[in-house]
Parts: structure tokens; sequence; C-alpha cells
């Protein structure tokens, strides 16, 4: 089933709602490895994957990373596939953080760039296009 | 004595018997009946052995066993998987001397759940059951998760129980630990049929009824025992009992009445959706399935429990399953698993809260033979579905009579909305393709390695072999589906049914014995906290030459619980860094390839770099082609 209009329904009615925690505003902007060891401490990848590909258990969270007004309420709250992540487990700073992660991550190559894909369903079998 | 001087000659009518009906069990599938009548002659020749010098200690006359070998090879059972047990010793020596240890040949495993699941996954590409043998006691504790996940995956499968009932012939000791009032007493709950027979002629009738209970939809597993004596004493001479005729039911197929009313409401309908589960028992399920979505131009949502239905084909549309059954407003569910669960949507959260996925006054039709059959202990019969029309029957057995009704009333008008719809979802397919293919890309050279790099990195280095799929793909979050052409029913043989751990391995060892004989190509993608559970399955998988390549789905945990107590923890508000407590295999990391070389299988890694991968793979491929298995430990992203 895809995920994605119930996101983006989300995405929608967060980022007209809530602004940026004075917190997030306050602190210096984190590095993204900082973010990624986050992602990768409190177990983000687990079902999104190392750099927020997504699969089964998770949408695809890069490129393209939601903003971090976006991503805060839509942690807090959860979804009713996604748990709740309270300020107990996660502070506003470290979400902040993940989020600087999560916009670090480059665009992928296109599928008839990458040879492994030649000849997938979609992909021409000869021509990689850069 | 003389007895024990021509076992050849003995052996030999038997092996021809058995041969005159081999092919029995494949016939089967397709319903027809065997022509068995040579099997009615009696191969015993009782008595007149007896009447001859006999040594000390030997036995007078031909053993119960070698009639029960002659059974066996009556329904054209192919291999015998068993891990030895002194309590069917005699059938055991029957099968590998009396019976030539062909047709069927014993198959060594090193666990009883191994057996039953080598059998599962060899029934879904043979399309008939390989037997297993075990202990009547501690044999089936072993095996009795692996006949419950073949219970819900609807296969047929039969188990030979040894057991020895005369209390007065039980050595001390361990024959009496060994041994039950009523063996099958623990796992009738996920057994179709027993029997404990008290005669050959008994046993003879039994494993016969058993063969067509099986065989019959909805397919289950089957279980006789075997009593020690009829096994080691000799036949007499009144008891010449002659092998049982084979005749099958036909599959039963749905009400006609039912079946019209349901073309009725797929013709008038528009948005049907079809919804296939094990809806395909064999190759002609699935031409089926693809000539009633073509007469309807209704896309088909392939759960997968069996390969259903092309996904080549531009109607198949599981990628967007959801969203599809949210438009339909008539849907039509083949041997769902779970009808509940396809309509509606569930969520594991505090209030565990459900609603429907289907919009008001969505029509759901159901074709199932489990409507005809049901126990019940155990729940793997799901939640109840409120259906508009349920019709009893074999889903693969009723399709052409509701493909013929709903050519019968399709009119001009009718047909152009068709190809209108047919048009669309080839659009909509063609969209989702491209939009998982974006998907694929990202963390395309990450480390561990994602499962769709994993996914089309194998798929390049089989695409040209006659391949077939022979573990579940879900783990690896559905690439394979997404990028590998699923064009024939055993491309693709499902999962373990009651997703019981320890599946993996050996159904697929199972699988590609069944395939070996095909010359295809067989790929199992392989998890490892399953792999642990039979990694005995890695020897048998060498010591009988049996061409499987494995790949390793090494994310060295069992990620489905980190997932879970992620989901406690937060719940609780108790932090969820520690949720890899109990969970992850990585201290130390298992080495899967000097795992599998101990057994003698080739193997590399870990591989930990994407690059790497085509090579290995090549070199892996090249090893299995010449017949014999391999194995590469990738270490992989958790999905």
């Amino acid at each position: 089933m895809s995920l994605k209009p119930r996101f983006a329904l989300l995405f929608a009615l967060c980022g007209s709602v809530v602004s940026m925690p004075p917190a997030v505003h306050a602190a210096a902007r984190p590095a993204p490895a900082e973010g990624r060891r986050l992602f990768m401490q409190v177990g983000c990848y687990q079902c999104h994957g190392t750099v927020g590909q997504g699969g089964s258990a998770g949408p695809r969270l890069a490129p393209d990373a939601w903003p971090v007004e976006a991503l805060l309420p839509f942690l807090r709250n959860g979804t009713r596939l996604m748990p709740a992540y309270p300020a107990s487990i996660l502070a506003d700073a470290e979400i902040a953080a993940i989020q600087v992660y999560l916009a670090s991550i480059p665009a992928p190559p296109r599928p008839g760039a990458v040879p492994a894909l030649r000849g997938v369903r979609g992909v021409p079998e000869a021509a990689a296009r850069p | 004595m003389a007895n024990r001087k021509q076992p050849r000659l003995v052996g030999r009518r038997g092996f021809m018997s058995g041969v005159a009906l081999a092919g029995a069990g494949s016939a089967l599938a397709g319903g027809a009946a065997p022509d068995a009548s040579a099997a009615s002659e009696p191969q015993a020749e009782p008595g007149a052995a007896a009447a001859s010098a006999q040594a000390p200690g030997t036995l007078a006359g031909r053993p119960g066993s070698d009639y029960m070998v002659d059974v066996i090879k009556s329904l054209g059972i192919e291999y015998i998987a068993s891990n030895p047990g002194s309590s069917f010793r005699g059938l055991h020596e029957s099968i590998i001397t009396y019976g030539g240890n062909s047709a069927p040949e014993f198959i060594t495993c090193l666990h009883e759940e191994s057996s039953v699941a080598m059998a599962h996954g060899y029934a879904k590409v043979a399309l008939k059951p390989m037997a297993f043998m075990a202990h009547g006691t501690v044999g089936l504790q072993h095996a009795a998760m692996a006949v419950y996940n073949a219970w819900c995956d609807r296969v047929p499968l039969i188990g030979i129980l040894g057991n020895g009932v005369n209390a007065t012939k039980r050595r001390p000791g361990v024959e009496w630990s060994h041994t039950a009032q009523d063996p099958v007493a623990l796992v009738r709950d996920f057994v179709k049929w027993d029997d404990q027979p008290a005669s050959l002629r008994h046993f003879g009738e039994s494993l016969v009824r058993a063969w067509k209970i099986t065989m019959t939809p909805p397919m289950e597993p089957v279980m006789i025992v075997a009593d020690s004596d009829l096994q080691e004493e000799a036949m007499t001479g009144h008891e010449s009992p002659g092998v049982p005729r084979l005749t099958l039911p036909t599959a039963p197929a749905g009400e006609s009445g039912a079946v019209r009313e349901a073309a009725k409401w797929l013709v008038g309908a528009e948005l049907p959706v079809i919804v296939a589960d094990r809806a395909a028992r064999t190759p002609a399920g699935v031409a089926l399935l693809v000539e009633l979505a073509e007469t309807l131009g209704a896309p088909v949502i392939d759960q997968g429990g069996r390969m259903n239905f092309p996904n080549t084909h531009e109607l198949s549309l599981a990628d967007r399953g959801g969203n599809l059954i949210r438009r339909a407003d008539v849907i039509l569910g083949l041997e769902l698993t779970d009808y509940w669960g396809t309509v509606n949507e569930f969520f594991d959260n505090i209030d565990r809260d459900y609603g429907p996925r289907t919009r008001p006054g969505t029509r759901l039709i159901g074709i199932a033979s489990t409507e005809l059959y049901l126990k019940s202990n155990y729940q793997d019969f799901q939640r109840y579905a409120e259906l508009d029309l349920a019709i009893a029957g074999d889903a693969e057995a009723t399709l052409p009579s509701l493909i013929e009704a709903c050519r019968a009333l399709i009119d001009t008008r009718r047909q152009a909305a068709i190809d209108t719809r047919r048009a669309a979802m080839a659009k909509l397919r063609a969209e989702a393709q491209a939009a998982a293919l974006e998907n694929a890309t990202l963390g395309w050279d990450a480390s561990p390695i994602s499962t769709a790099r994993l996914s089309a990195e194998i798929w390049q280095a089989i695409k040209a072999e006659d391949w077939s799929l022979v573990s579940a793909d879900a783990w690896l979050s559905g690439w394979p589906h997404r990028m590998w052409d699923f064009d024939a029913h055993y491309r693709f043989i499902g999962h373990a049914g009651g997703a019981g751990v320890g599946y993996g391995l050996p159904a697929a060892v199972g699988a590609a014995l069944a395939n070996r004989a095909h010359g295809r190509l067989s790929v199992n993608i392989q998890c490892d906290g399953d792999l642990m559970y039979a990694p005995g399955a890695i020897w048998t998988a060498v010591h009988h030459r049996i061409p499987l390549l494995s790949v390793m789905h090494n994310n060295r945990a069992y990620h489905q619980e980190v997932m879970h107590l992620q989901r406690m923890a937060n719940r609780r508000q108790r932090g969820i860094d520690r949720a890899w407590i109990g969970n992850r295999i990585d201290d130390p990391p298992i080495d899967y390839a000097m795992l599998a070389k101990s057994m003698g299988m080739w193997a590399e890694g870990p591989i930990t770099d994407p690059r790497e991968l085509a090579g290995a793979l090549r070199r892996a491929v090249a090893v299995v082609k010449r017949g014999e298995p391999a194995l590469l430990d990738v270490v992989t992203q958790p999905r």
C-alpha cells in the first residue's frame, strides 16, 4: 500500500500550523554527521534505511527531506502507522539534527544511469542516461 | 534364507509396479485419476518363504515394510525426507534396499523440522507431496512447527510416523519414551486427516486415502502412523494385501448459480478488482487468472501466497493495491488467507483501531476452498469478513465457469468500457513502476548494502537463466517483484504460511530439489535469523547435490522484533536505544560463508561493498549451474 497520500496530507497540515521551536532556532546548526549518529542510535534506520531510502516498513525520507517544522510535530504525534516520539525520547534539537542529516543526502542517480538496473521493467536495456 | 537371497527379484517386481505408476503424482495435480489397475495386484509373496529353510535370527518371509514401499511407490512419491529414527527402521531399510532408494529416495535431513519444510517447498514446485518420516513422538515434536507452516500455507504433505503400540514388544527404556498412544494428537489441530492402521491392508488403504485427502483442495498435511511391528514382522499368507487403487476426486468448484451472479456483478462494475492469494495451484491457474483479468479489464493484486499472476502483465497492479481497494466497486477475492485484512486497515497503536479501506457500497465476492474446511483452535483463518457473495469452492476449479459466465454478459458497450479501463490500468502500472525505480537508486552505494541494490544485482546475474525464486521477498521490501519478471508459475513459491521461522533454507532446498528435474536455477534470498534455526539444511543440499543459489540477506538482527521493541519503548517513553538487546545477531557477527564451507558448500563473504556483488554473484551462479549449491553472505540494510 502506498503511504504517500497520507504523508503528503499530514505534511500540508503540519506546515500550516507549526513553527520552528525556539530551541531549534537558537541552537547552532548541527553537522550532518551528528544527525546521522542520532538517526542510527534511535533506530530510524530500522524502518527507513541508513540513507532514508525507505522500504516496506517505512517510507522514503530523502532526498527532499521535510523541513523541521513538519518533521517535529509528525514525530511528536505519530500516525496510525508510526509510533509517536515524545520529547522524553527525542529532544527537539535531536530531531533538528536528524533533519539536517536527511537534508544532506544527495539526490540519487536516475534509474537509467545505473548499469545494474538496465533491462529491469521500465528501464531501457542499453541506453544509460547520465 | 531363500528370501534373503532373492530380494532383487522381488524388488524389481515392486519397482516395476512403481514405475508404471510413477506418473500418478504429477498427473494428480491436474485432477486426473491415474490408471492404477496394475496396482491392485499384490506385490507380496507371503507364506512361501516361510516354508523354506530359515537361518536363525532372520525373518521368515518379506517384511511388512516392503508392502508399505509398494504403496508409496504406487503414489509416485519421489522422495522421503527424514532424520533417521528407530521407530521406522524397518521402513527405512525397505526404502533403501527393497525399493532401491529410488522413487522414493531417502533424503537425509539433520532435523525433523527441516524434513517437513523441505517437503513443504518441494510440494509448491512439484505440485504433489514429498513424504517425510519421523518418530511419532520426539521427531514429530521437532517437526510440529513446520507442519503448522504447511497447514497455514495449504500445502499437500504426507507424514509417516514410526510408533509401536504393542507394549509387550517394546524394548525397555527409550522405545517406551518414543511411543505414544496417539502420536498425531500433538498436531491434529493442524492436520487435515490422520490414521493409525492396525494391519498392512489398512496401512495401504489409509495411505492412498491420505493422498486423496491431501491433494483435494483445500490441500493440507496428512499423517499416517506406521506401526513398528507392522513394518518389521513378516507378511503372512492370508494377509496378501494388494495396493489399493487411487481415484482422485475432482476439485470442488463453485455452485453455478452463484458463479453467474458473481459474473453479473463483475461485468457490471465500474472498477472490478481481483485479489489473489493462493489462487493458482498450478500453471493452469495462472493462465485462467490472466484470462479472467483480460476478459474484465480488471487489475489484479497478487498477494503472493503463490505465483498467481505474471507481474509482467499490464493488469498486474500489486504496487497500487491499497489505492485500488479504496476505489473498487466490486472486489473478487480468490483464495484469500485474510479477506478482512484486505479490505480493512488495522493500526498497531495503543487503541488498536481499524476501519474499512473500501468505499461504502463496495460489493465483496469470495471464492475459497477454505469455506469448506476449518478447524477451531489455531486462528490462522483470520478475522471474519462480511462478504456479499461467498462461493465455497476451489478458485482455480471455478475460474473456467466464471470466465464463461462473464463472457456471456459482455456486449459491445461493456467491451468498450473494459478496453478503456484496461488502458487506464496499464498507465497506472507504468507510473507505479517508474516510482518504484526512482526509490531503488537511493542508497545505491550504501553499506550495508541496500535491498534494492541486492535484488538488482541478483537479477542481472540470473535473468538469462531459467530461474525460480524459492524464498519470500517481503523482507527485502518486495524488490524482486518490482525488478524481476515473474512470468511462470514456478518463478515464485510464496512464503512460509504460518510465519514460523526456520522455514527458509530447508523449504528452498526442497523446492530446488523439485526444480532440479527441470534444470532450473533456484534462487534463495536467505534471512540470517531464519538460517540459524535450520543450518543443517546446508549439509543436505550438499550431500544430495541439489543446485541452489543462496544469497544471505544478512542484516544481523531479528529486525522485525527490533521494530516491535521500538514501538513498545516509544509507547512507554522509556527510550528506544536499547531495543536491539535480545534482537541483534552481531556480537559476534556470524560468518555464514564459513558456516557453509564447514559443510562442504561453496561460499563467499561477508560482502559489505556493493561493488563486489556482481562478480561474486557470477562466480556463485557458475557453481550452481554445474549442479552444486552455493552461498553468498551479503551484509544488508534491515529492509
